[in-house]
C-alpha cells in the first residue's frame, strides 16, 4: 500500500506538468481513412507509393483551399469509388456492416438475461 | 535426394493413416485396454513427417533447386538462417509444418491423456485423424513441397525481403502451435460431446491445452505485430488488417474460453457454451488459413495465392464445421439435473459478462472482415473497411469491460457481495481525476478518452494493489488483468502523444521545428551478404539539447530485386524514435518521416505479461497434480 | 418446435456463407474501376510540356474529336512497352493523342522522345500527380478515350494488341 501512495503521488506530479498540443492532426486524421489504392491494405498516410503521395499533395492543398474533411472525401470518393475510404459512410451499402455488431450486443444481452437471470426469478 | 526421401515419406506417412483410423475404430468397439498399436502408428506417423519436414529444410539448406518449392522461394546468396526460415515462408511449406505440428500434438495428447476414459481418447484420435488427412490430402494433391522441375534451374527465385527477419522468421512456427493446439480442443470437444463426457474431469484436462494454444496464439500475434511495427516502415503495429483480424479472431473465442473453462471446472455451468466455443476456435483458426491462403482479402500480408487451393479450404473448412454441427446437435444434451442457477453478484455472473463483451468484439471483428467479401458478391460494389470502424465500434465498449475485469475477480463464486467498498471507490475517483488531468489541455474527444484512459487507470490501481495485499493468491489472473490494463493504457498514451513528421530532407539539410532538429548528415554504402545498402546517417537534436544518431537503411536485394526501407529505432523505457527514409521518384531528396512514439515497449512487454500469466497458469496446474 | 428450428437456421446460415465465399473467390482482390460508366472529363488547368503556357483543360479537349489522353512518364517501364501501340495509334487520322507528362523529369522526358519518337499530338504537365487525380487514374501509364467531352474507355496498364483495336474500331 505504501509503495502505491508514493506511486500515485509521482504520476500526479508528472502528469501535471504535461501540456501538449497536437500538431497538423486535421491532414494526418485525413490521410489516414485513405486507402491507398494500388498497395496491398496501407493507409496513404502509410504508404511512400507516387499514388500515395499524389494525394497527399492534394489533401493538405485541398485544406489550404478551405474543404472541409468530409468534401475532401466526397471528392476522392467520386473519383475512386468508396473503395478509398477507410471509414464506411452510413448509407444502404453499409446498414448492415455498422448495425450488425450492435444488433449481436444487444442478443447477447437478451440471451443471457433470458437464461440466467430470468431462470433465477422463477426457481426463487 | 533429400526431397524424395521427403516426398516418399510423406506419402508414407499419410497411408499410416488409414491403419491408426482402423485400429482405433476396432479398439473403440471393444475398449477395455488402450490398443498400443495407435500409440506406436501415431509416432511412425510423426517421425515420418518429421523426417519429410526436415527433407524440404535439408533442400532449402542445400538451395536443391530441381525441388520446386526451393527454386520459387530461394536463392544461393541468402544468408543460411533465412535459408533454413525460408522452408516455412512459403505456402507449401507452411502447410507442412501445419501437419507436423497436428501428428506432433496428437502424439503428444495420446500420452498426457493417459488417465481419461479410453473411448473418449479413441475417438479424440478419430476426429483429430480426419484434420491430419485432409491436410494429407491437401498437400500432397494441390500444394506438394516435392514437386521436381527439370531442367534444374542454376539460380532460385529468391525470398521476398519483407520476409527476410528475424521475428518473421519464428512468427509462422509459434502462431501454428496456438493454431494447431486449438484443432485438438476441437476434436476432444467433439469425442467429450458424443460420449457425454463434458465434466469438471473433462474441463480441467482440456484446460492445458486450451493454456498451452493461448500461450502460443499471444506470442505469435505479438511477433507479427513487432515485425509489422518494424519492417513495413510507418511505425505502426496493428492496422486492423483482415490477416491481422484472423489471428485475432481465434485469439478472442480462446481467452473466452480461457474464462468459460474455470467456470466450468468449477462449477459445471456454461457446458453448451464452452463446446460452442471449442469448435468456433478451431474453426475461425481454419478460417483464417482459407482467409489468408485463398487471396480473397486485400492485405499487406498476402503473399503468393491460388484460388484452386482456395476452393480446397474452403471446401475442408465448411466439411468440418458440418461435423461439428452435427455431432453437436445430435449428441449435445444440456445437463439439466444439476442446479445451475447464477446469482446476480457471484463470479459466475462476471464471467458470463466477460464472454458477452469478448463474443462483441469477436462479432465486431467477424463482420468487419468478411462484410467486404459479401457485399461484393450480393452487390458487386467495394467498400474498405478499415481502422475507424473498428476504433469506433470497439472503444466505446472496452470502458464497461474494463470495469467488469477490475470488479468480477474480486466476487466468489455462487453467492458473493463486493467488499472494502470504500477503497474500490477512492480508487477509482483517483484514477478518474489522474485522467481528467492528462486528458483536458489535449484537442481529442474529452469524454471517451477520458472514461478510457480513467477505467484503464482503475485497472491498473487495482490489480496492482491486489498483486502486493494478495500474497500470490490467484496470481495468474491478477498478472493477465494487470497486463491488459498496462496494454490499453499503452496503446490509448501511444495513440495520443504521438508526433510524426514527413517532410523531404536532401544530404546536409536540415528540418527545424519547435521540439526537434533533424539534421540529414551523410549517406553511406554498406554490402550486406544478398543486399547493398545505403545507410543515411541523421542527426537529432531535442529542445532539451539531447543528441542522438538514427542510421535508416534503404536496402537493394539482389534478388529478387526489390528495395526495402528499413527503420532505425531507439527504445527506452519512455518512448520510442522511429525514423525511415525513402527515395522519390526524379528527385534528389529523400522521404523522411521521423516519429516519437510514447511508451511503445510497455505495449510489448504488456502483451509478454499476459501471455506469461498463462504460463503461471499451466505451472499452477502442474504443482497442483 | 423452437428447438429445432435452431439448427435448420445455423445450418441454412453456414451454406449461404459456403456459397458467398465460393463466389468471392473469383472476384478480384485487387483495384478495379468502374470502366463501363461514361464520365463527363474533369476540369482543371495545366501547363504545355514544351512552354510551360497555362492552358484550361476545356480548351485541350473542345473539338468534336476522338482523344486517346494518355499518363505517361519517362521513369515508368511499362510506358515504354506500350510506346510503339501509340505510335501505331498516331496514324489514325480521327485520333488526337494527349499526353499527360506524370512526375517526371523534364529532360528525361525529352530524351525518351527524342529516343522513341513523339505520338502526342500535345504534351501537358502533371507535376505533382494531381491532374491524375482528377481523372480518377492511379498510376502510370493510363489511358482514356475521349469523344464530345465523355469519357468512353478507360485503359488501366500498358496498352497492347487487343486494347488497339477495341480503340480502333470504337473511333470508326
Amino acid at each position: 500500500m505504501k509503495y502505491l501512495r508514493f506511486f500515485t503521488i509521482i504520476l500526479f506530479i508528472l502528469v501535471s506538468q504535461i501540456s501538449y498540443a497536437l500538431e497538423n492532426n486535421l491532414e494526418i486524421k485525413i490521410t489516414k481513412n485513405l486507402r491507398c489504392l494500388i498497395c496491398q491494405g496501407q493507409s496513404v498516410h502509410d504508404s511512400d507509393s507516387e499514388f500515395a503521395n499524389s494525394i497527399k499533395t492534394l489533401v493538405s492543398l485541398k485544406l489550404d483551399e478551405g474543404f472541409t474533411e468530409k468534401e475532401i472525401y466526397s471528392f476522392l470518393k467520386d473519383k475512386y469509388g468508396e473503395w478509398i475510404l477507410y471509414n464506411p459512410e452510413f448509407n444502404k451499402n453499409t446498414y448492415f456492416l455498422w448495425l450488425l455488431p450492435i444488433l449481436m450486443f444487444l442478443l447477447g444481452g437478451a440471451i443471457i438475461y433470458k437464461l440466467f437471470i430470468f431462470k433465477k426469478k422463477k426457481l426463487y | 535426394m533429400p526431397s524424395l526421401i521427403g516426398f516418399y515419406s510423406l506419402a508414407f506417412g499419410s497411408s499410416l493413416s488409414f491403419l491408426i483410423i482402423f485400429f482405433s475404430i476396432k479398439n473403440f468397439r471393444n475398449s477395455k485396454i488402450f490398443d498400443k498399436r495407435i500409440i506406436f502408428f501415431s509416432l511412425l506417423q510423426l517421425l515420418l513427417v518429421f523426417i519429410s519436414f526436415f527433407g524440404l529444410i535439408i533442400s532449402f539448406i542445400n538451395s536443391d533447386f530441381s525441388n520446386e518449392t526451393v527454386f520459387n522461394h530461394s536463392h544461393t546468396t541468402k544468408p543460411l538462417f533465412y535459408k533454413i526460415s525460408g522452408t516455412w515462408g512459403n505456402h507449401e511449406g507452411s502447410l507442412l509444418l501445419w501437419l507436423f505440428v497436428l501428428t506432433l500434438f496428437i502424439f503428444l495428447f495420446i500420452i498426457k491423456s493417459q488417465r481419461q476414459p479410453t473411448q473418449y481418447r479413441i475417438l479424440t484420435i478419430l476426429f483429430q485423424q480426419v484434420i491430419i488427412v485432409g491436410f494429407f490430402v491437401f498437400l500432397l494433391k494441390s500444394s506438394s513441397p516435392f514437386s521436381y522441375i527439370f531442367p534444374v534451374p542454376k539460380e532460385g527465385l529468391g525470398l521476398n525481403p519483407i520476409l527476410q527477419d528475424p521475428a518473421l522468421a519464428i512468427h509462422p512456427p509459434i502462431l501454428y502451435l496456438g493454431y494447431v493446439g486449438s484443432s485438438i480442443i476441437f476434436s476432444s470437444a467433439l469425442s467429450a460431446t458424443c460420449l457425454n463426457y463434458i465434466s469438471k474431469e473433462w474441463a480441467s484436462h482440456i484446460k492445458q491445452w486450451v493454456l498451452i494454444s493461448w500461450i502460443f496464439l499471444t506470442l505469435g500475434i505479438l511477433l507479427g505485430s513487432i515485425w509489422a511495427y518494424y519492417e513495413l516502415g510507418w511505425g505502426g503495429f496493428w492496422f486492423w488488417d483482415p490477416v491481422e483480424n484472423v489471428s485475432l479472431m481465434p485469439w478472442l473465442a480462446l481467452t473466452t474460453l480461457v474464462h468459460c473453462i474455470l467456470a466450468l471446472e468449477k462449477r459445471f455451468i456454461l457446458t453448451s457454451w464452452v463446446v460452442v466455443l471449442s469448435i468456433s476456435t478451431f474453426t475461425l483458426s481454419m478460417c483464417g488459413t482459407f482467409l489468408v491462403r485463398s487471396g480473397i482479402l486485400n492485405s499487406v500480408h498476402t503473399f503468393a495465392n491460388d484460388p484452386e487451393r482456395g476452393l480446397f479450404i474452403l471446401i475442408f473448412l465448411f466439411s468440418l464445421i458440418f461435423l461439428a454441427l452435427f455431432v453437436f446437435f445430435f449428441f449435445h444434451k444440456e445437463n439439466r439435473k444439476i442446479d445451475s442457477s447464477i446469482f446476480l453478484v457471484s463470479k459466475e455472473t462476471s464471467i458470463i459478462i466477460n464472454n458477452w463483451f469478448m463474443m462483441y468484439f469477436l462479432s465486431v471483428i467477424l463482420i468487419g472482415t468478411v462484410y467486404p467479401i459479401f457485399l461484393e458478391v450480393i452487390s458487386s460494389e467495394k467498400i474498405s473497411v478499415g481502422p475507424p470502424f473498428y476504433n469506433n465500434l470497439i472503444a466505446p465498449f472496452l470502458i464497461p469491460f474494463m470495469l467488469a475485469m477490475t470488479l468480477g475477480p474480486k466476487l466468489k463464486w455462487i453467492k458473493s457481495d463486493i467488499k472494502d467498498k470504500i477503497y474500490l471507490f477512492t480508487f477509482f475517483l483517483i484514477s478518474l481525476l489522474l485522467s481528467i488531468l492528462i486528458i483536458k489541455n489535449l484537442e481529442i474527444n474529452f469524454l471517451l478518452n477520458t472514461l478510457l484512459v480513467g477505467f484503464a487507470f482503475y485497472l491498473f490501481f487495482i490489480t496492482l494493489r491486489d498483486f502486493f495485499v494478495m500474497k500470490y493468491k490467484n496470481l495468474s489472473q491478477i498478472i493477465a488483468h494487470f497486463g491488459f490494463s498496462l496494454f490499453i493504457l499503452s496503446i490509448l498514451f501511444n495513440n495520443i502523444f504521438t508526433t510524426e513528421i514527413i517532410t523531404n530532407l536532401k544530404v546536409g539539410e536540415t528540418y527545424t521545428s519547435e521540439k526537434f532538429n533533424i539534421k540529414f548528415e551523410n549517406l553511406n554504402q554498406k554490402q550486406g551478404q544478398n543486399f547493398k545498402s545505403i545507410v543515411g546517417r541523421f542527426t537529432i537534436v531535442n529542445s532539451k539539447g539531447k543528441v542522438e544518431t538514427l542510421e535508416p537503411e534503404l536496402r537493394i536485394y539482389n534478388q529478387p530485386n526489390i528495395t526495402t526501407s528499413e527503420a532505425d529505432i531507439r527504445t527506452n523505457l519512455l518512448s520510442d524514435r522511429f525514423i525511415t527514409m525513402n527515395t522519390v521518384q526524379n528527385k534528389d531528396y529523400f522521404n523522411i518521416r521521423y516519429q516519437i512514439k510514447p511508451f511503445m515497449i510497455w505495449i510489448w512487454l504488456s502483451i509478454l505479461l499476459i501471455a506469461t500469466s498463462g504460463f503461471l497458469s499451466l505451472l499452477k496446474k502442474k504443482y497442483e497434480n | 418446435m423452437k428447438i429445432k428450428s435452431v439448427p435448420l437456421i445455423v445450418i441454412l446460415l453456414f451454406i449461404t456463407f459456403f456459397i458467398i465465399f465460393f463466389k468471392g473467390l473469383k472476384n478480384s482482390n485487387i483495384y478495379v474501376p468502374n470502366i463501363n460508366y461514361e464520365k463527363e472529363i474533369p476540369s482543371f488547368t495545366t501547363q504545355f510540356f514544351d512552354t510551360n503556357i497555362k492552358i484550361n483543360s476545356d480548351e485541350i479537349f473542345k473539338e468534336d474529336y476522338y482523344y486517346l489522353m494518355n499518363i505517361w512518364s519517362s521513369w515508368c517501364l511499362p510506358c515504354r512497352e506500350e510506346h510503339r501501340f501509340l505510335m501505331e495509334l498516331s496514324k489514325e487520322k480521327n485520333l488526337k493523342i494527349i499526353g499527360f507528362n506524370y512526375k517526371d523529369n523534364i529532360k528525361d522526358a525529352k530524351q525518351f522522345l527524342n529516343n522513341l519518337k513523339n505520338p502526342y499530338s500535345n504534351i501537358f504537365l502533371d507535376k505533382d500527380g494531381l491532374i491524375a487525380i482528377e481523372w480518377g487514374a492511379y498510376g502510370v501509364p493510363e489511358s482514356f478515350l475521349i469523344y464530345n467531352k465523355k469519357i468512353i474507355k478507360k485503359v488501366i496498364g500498358p496498352l497492347n494488341t487487343n486494347f488497339v483495336d477495341e480503340i480502333k474500331r470504337l473511333i470508326k
